[in-house]
């Protein structure tokens, strides 16, 4: 049996962004503080005409497109957010019909708070590998929540990755995928409430750090491999600080992580932050490139991937659907009235919308 | 239910600019037309879908400050006549510009965008705009 892996990847990121010291100043927060505590410089914003339903169309229309793939042949659409436009109608309907795929089609959405989109590959690897369908869409997307004047709001951003995986003209096989799982507290949302609850400073080492380094190490056990052996590796990105200490805490060098480091630039994405960030390795990864992808959602959980660049992505033009470098360097600066405009936190009356 | 069951309707033409080619003249049109214009009889079960490229350029465009309620966030915006690679020219909304930076000329593609909302409970709506092509 042919190994499967990612076959095509597009990303999406709102060309909006703000950056925490227009927060602080409207909060009366140091803004050295905010940066140097959780190493965000900006965040992306979405448009008011965005969500996650648009963000999934342009990441998927940019990985068939990239991919050169007839979007007739992709059986599977399983879209991970934590921001879903609807409680109940899923956003792969939309994303199925917006991309022009068959009516026969396996699709749902998922939640895990960040790694939600993850779940997706792993599923979408494991039909592939069953003969289930060809090719299969996983997409990690989110305009997450972050009250006013909490933390949270410096690094809740919006963006999404979408990956194709098959068998067939694979440009990065993934060798081997594992999980981890415990009920952990450390950050929430309950029905029907806006924005989400976080544990504060239990976030760090019972949830983020226990179950990504656990499943880095498992998963590096179990192929035999060590941190020097890679050549990239990326990990979730709920803020700057927390995946390179887990890099660190790992044995990984900067030269290893920097490149699917995003955080510091876009903020944190939820379900798209480190399939985004794969998807930057991807735009630069040269055949035998061995790259180690992990990660995180709360609640709690872990996903880890070992991954192989192969010979074909020299045949992919990279070039033909947007870089991460590009959509980094395509910015329009907000401030903190526009975004909260954008952001619906200045609330209209039924009679507006 | 009416708006809900015609959206629905038209949601290849809106989600993927699904037009209609003329089988007997081979014109092209946007949005689709059961009967082409021209061919008039001679087209009729000769008419056949076809995805437009979205890709266009800008012939005229006004900049919208009394804007309908459901556009109170994007005001001002930007309504544009383009003229599409594939022939049809058509009306569209340009977003993520500011006014400033959109000309008679200016090159854009589609993007797959909220439309409008029946509220905060009803459907959501959604279908093409249009962004600068860089």
């Amino acid at each position: 049996m042919k190994k499967s892996g990612i076959v095509s990847y597009g990303s999406y990121i709102p060309r909006f962004r703000i950056k925490p010291d227009e927060i602080a100043r409207v909060w009366g927060e140091d803004p050295e503080n905010i940066k140097n505590g959780i190493y965000i410089l900006s965040k992306s914003v979405p448009a008011p005409d965005e969500d996650v339903a648009t963000i999934s169309v342009e990441a998927s229309r940019n990985a068939l497109k990239r991919g050169k793939i007839n979007p007739k042949d992709i059986g599977a659409i399983y879209i991970g957010s934590e921001s879903h436009p609807y409680a109940v109608k899923p956003t792969a309907t939309i994303v199925s019909s917006a991309i022009g795929a068959n009516f026969p089609m396996f699709a749902a959405d998922y939640e895990f708070a960040c790694k939600a989109g993850t779940a997706g590959i792993q599923n979408v690897k494991a039909m592939v590998d069953s003969g289930m369908i060809k090719y299969g869409l996983a997409i990690g997307s989110d305009t997450s929540q972050g009250a006013p004047g909490d933390v949270l709001e410096y690094s809740a951003s919006a963006g999404g990755t979408a990956m194709i995986l098959g068998n067939e003209g694979v440009i990065a096989e993934i060798n081997h995928t594992l999980s981890v799982t415990s009920d952990t507290p450390d950050f929430w949302r309950r029905e029907g409430e806006p924005y989400p609850t976080h544990g504060e400073r239990f976030t760090g080492e019972p949830a983020y750090f226990k179950h990504t380094v656990s499943a880095s190490k498992m998963i590096m056990e179990k192929v035999g491999m060590k941190p020097q052996d890679y050549d990239y590796a990326v990990f979730h990105q709920p803020n700057g600080k927390f995946p390179t200490r887990a890099a660190k805490l790992l044995g990984f060098t900067e030269k290893q992580y920097k490149e699917g480091l995003l955080t510091p630039f876009i903020g944190n994405i939820y379900s798209g932050s480190m399939m985004t960030g794969l998807s930057a390795i991807l735009d630069i990864a040269e055949p035998g490139n061995r790259i180690l992808a992990v990660s995180f959602g709360s609640g709690a959980g872990s996903d880890a991937f070992d991954i192989t660049v192969t010979d074909e992505i020299k045949n992919m033009d990279r070039g033909s659907a947007p870089t991460i470098k590009k959509m980094l360097a395509d910015v329009t600066w907000l401030d903190y009235a526009v975004y909260a405009k954008f952001k619906k936190k200045i609330i209209f009356g039924d009679a507006i919308e | 239910m009416g708006e809900l069951s015609r959206m629905w309707r038209e949601t290849d033409h809106r989600y993927r600019m699904v037009g209609e080619k003329c089988g007997n003249c081979g014109k092209l049109y946007f949005p689709p037309r059961d009967i082409c214009p021209t061919c008039h009889r001679d087209s009729i079960g000769k008419m056949e879908d076809i995805e437009m490229s979205g890709k266009g350029e800008v012939v005229s465009f006004t900049i919208v400050h009394d804007v309908p309620p459901a556009f109170t966030r994007q005001r001002p915006y930007i309504l544009a006549i383009i003229k599409l690679e594939d022939g049809p020219s058509m009306t569209g909304q340009i977003v993520d510009t500011l006014p400033s930076d959109i000309d008679i000329g200016t090159k854009v593609r589609s993007v797959f965008r909220k439309i409008s909302e029946d509220g905060h409970s009803g459907v959501i709506h959604y279908g093409y705009k249009f962004v600068r092509d860089a």
